[in-house]
């Protein structure tokens, strides 16, 4: 068996080094995907654009607009002179809010009733204007809650807030989507060279009837999967580990946890997108097919069932349990508690043993559907 | 011993029979060529003998062993060439040989001998860090021969060798096959071009999945053809045939290039009735004469005639 697995081995790193189409998925791929998602997929709202109407003119109105200035999120572009404008500035694209004061804010203040500011958010994006009101609201009530107190002084009271809350983000205190996202990157791009990669070479085989020269020879269907199941996953744990110092160096992103553990966790995940790539040269006989399915079963769970983009949680459950059929989702888990919280396999014991059982299966359905070539 | 010994041995894919119930015997060093047009079971006979196809029913020796309770001996003993090209493309010639050679697990100095030697039958010395597949056709053919028997198999299986390859080419490839023969090795190749099979020390004949035919060459041409075979070169050989066909002394009647041949009862009166006949047909005759039937002659009349077994 060892003895035919090494020529095996050799002859497939030979083949790859000189297939331009594999070494481009091996390489360029992940190094592209990496670059475009790490900069593209950023949930952070910031540089909210933003214009005012201030009706007023007072220093109250302006004390406002400055607390929404200082805040830090929000770009003031346009100041209005007229409120019809404020639809156009919308509609228009310039800005995602505007702030109308009104021009009796600060008498309504002075005559002790409750003045209001219109905030108009472009919801266009649902998410976005979600943050941006959530911003903007705790703007104002910073802003009320100095008015208190100020009122409340002035007429020679003491006060103070009754309830204050100070949030800690633990695992990532700047709360920067590339620590969320890195994780999930890797796992698509492993998903992607493994899934793809596997099965091209095996249709490719299957494609120039060199197959046939295997299978009369002694070679068992079982030496041929792991001869070529070997590299790949060489491969993959070499682009994994790049795609880890690439994350370092452009978004900062640190491995809290063991190096050791997350080597394991993620040759059992490279295992488990080479089974999937085995499982897609059983069902095809072209490159050209086999490339496409590949594409389809590897790409699309991973980046919308595996909860690197939205979680899993979130889904209604039919897709929750549909979820179960990428295994990103469990390395997902390993990965984001080992990268981000650095804690140890107690943690996620329960998803190397999903990962395992996921393995298992498809490598059984797999290598039977493969023997089943010469029924 | 024989090589190969086939016992009703089938196939079937669904409804159809691909292989039915087949049985020849092949004897050690011999030349065995399986015959019969594109779809007769060839290639499906010879999977299954080599174990890259299960058969329905039946069973097969291949060097001693059952292809169905033991297809690892068979394929240690064995050497294929695909009648597809089946070495890879993109590796050199020598990146092949040597795959090959330790995929059977030859060790390294007898691998060194053997590549030297596939070099030499293929011809290839010098081009050894060649990518195989900017070889031409007939280099490829000779390296996929030497590949296929790089581990000295006892047998070895030629499926259409020569399909795609020039005359000359062909020719050099028979040499070879008779070289492995003189060795020892038993040779079982199948084939469409008849003029080949006249190499084979036995032959049979397949159509439909049954064998219709089995012999030497010379005891089918003995067995089949009882007639008199007349080689007849005229002008309008198309119109020729049809008057001649028409005739009840004209047992079997085909063309051949620019000639018809005429199987007939007796040579003599068969010679005075074509000349009388094309005469009065206004068809000049240039020339009548006897010859020996060739295989091709054979095959004719056995499959016109539905066959029946040799």
């Amino acid at each position: 068996m060892i003895s035919q697995l090494l020529p095996i081995i050799r002859k497939e790193f030979r083949q790859i080094r000189r297939d331009r189409k594999v070494l481009a998925i091996l390489t360029v791929v992940p190094a592209m995907l990496l670059l475009l998602n790490g900069y593209a997929l950023n949930f952070d709202v910031r540089n909210i654009t933003m214009a005012v109407y201030d009706g007023e003119k007072s220093s109250q109105s302006r004390e406002l607009i400055s607390s929404f200035i200082t805040a830090g999120y929000f770009e003031y572009t346009e100041h209005l002179t007229d409120y019809t404008a404020a639809q156009s500035m919308i509609d228009e694209g310039k800005v995602k809010l505007v702030i109308v004061i009104p021009p009796d804010f600060s008498r309504q203040n002075m005559t002790g009733r409750p003045s209001s500011v219109q905030l108009l958010v472009d919801g266009m994006d649902a998410n976005a204007a979600t943050t941006i009101i959530g911003y903007a609201q705790a703007v104002v009530q910073q802003y009320s809650q100095t008015i208190i107190l100020e009122n409340l002084t002035r007429v020679g009271k003491k006060s103070y807030i009754p309830v204050s809350y100070e949030a800690r983000i633990w695992y990532n205190p700047e709360m920067k989507s590339a620590y969320f996202l890195v994780p999930g990157l890797i796992a698509f791009i492993l998903a992607i060279t493994g899934v793809v990669a596997t099965a091209l070479s095996i249709v490719k085989e299957k494609e120039r009837n060199t197959i046939e020269q295997i299978d009369v020879s002694p070679v068992t269907p079982l030496g041929l999967i792991l001869g070529k199941m070997v590299p790949y996953a060489l491969i993959s744990l070499v682009a994994a580990a790049l795609v880890l110092i690439a994350a370092y160096f452009l978004f900062g992103v640190v491995v809290k946890g063991s190096y050791i553990l997350l080597f394991f966790s993620t040759l059992l995940f490279i295992c488990a997108a080479l089974g999937q790539g085995l499982l897609v040269s059983t069902i095809s006989d072209s490159q050209q097919v086999a490339f496409q399915i590949a594409t389809l079963i590897s790409m699309l769970p991973t980046m919308i069932l595996s909860g690197f983009m939205f979680p899993i949680s979130s889904m209604p459950l039919f897709l929750q349990i549909l979820s179960n059929i990428t295994p990103a989702k469990f390395y997902l888990v390993i990965m984001r508690s080992i990268v981000l919280k650095g804690v140890g396999i107690e943690a996620f014991w329960d998803q190397l043993l999903y990962l395992s059982i996921f393995i298992v299966i498809v490598v059984t359905v797999s290598v039977k559907r493969f023997k089943q070539r010469t029924v | 011993m024989n090589a190969i010994e086939v016992r009703g041995l089938t196939k079937r894919f669904g409804q159809f029979t691909a292989v039915d119930h087949i049985d020849f015997d092949v004897k050690q060093g011999e030349i065995f060529g399986f015959l019969g047009a594109n779809g007769a079971g060839k290639s499906t006979t010879i999977r299954m003998l080599c174990g890259l196809l299960s058969s329905t029913e039946g069973t097969a020796r291949v060097g001693g062993f059952d292809i169905n309770t033991d297809p690892h001996s068979v394929k240690q003993s064995i050497g294929y060439m695909s009648q597809k090209f089946s070495l890879y493309e993109d590796l050199t010639v020598e990146e092949n040989i040597d795959f090959f050679g330790r995929v059977y697990g030859i060790t390294e100095s007898a691998l060194k001998e053997r590549k030297a030697w596939v070099l030499d039958i293929a011809n290839l010395h010098g081009r050894e860090k060649s990518i195989t597949g900017t070889l031409s056709g007939g280099w490829k053919q000779r390296l996929a021969l030497g590949c296929a028997v790089l581990h000295r198999p006892r047998i070895v299986f030629l499926d259409e060798p020569t399909s795609g390859v020039d005359p000359v080419m062909r020719r050099k490839f028979w040499e070879l096959i008779n070289e492995l023969s003189a060795d020892g090795v038993t040779v079982l190749v199948t084939t469409h071009f008849l003029e080949e099979a006249e190499y084979c020390n036995d032959i049979i004949l397949i159509n439909a999945g049954k064998i219709i035919a089995s012999g030497s060459p010379k005891e089918l041409k003995r067995d089949h053809i009882k007639h008199p075979i007349l080689e007849v070169h005229c002008s309008d050989v198309v119109r020729a045939m049809e008057r001649i066909e028409e005739e009840p002394w004209a047992v079997e009647t085909s063309i051949f290039g620019t000639t018809i041949h005429v199987n007939v009862e007796n040579e003599q009166q068969g010679r005075d009735a074509i000349t009388s006949l094309l005469h009065r047909n206004g068809i000049t005759v240039n020339g009548i004469e006897r010859i020996t039937p060739s295989l091709e002659d054979v095959f004719i009349y056995l499959l016109e005639h539905g066959g029946g077994k040799g």
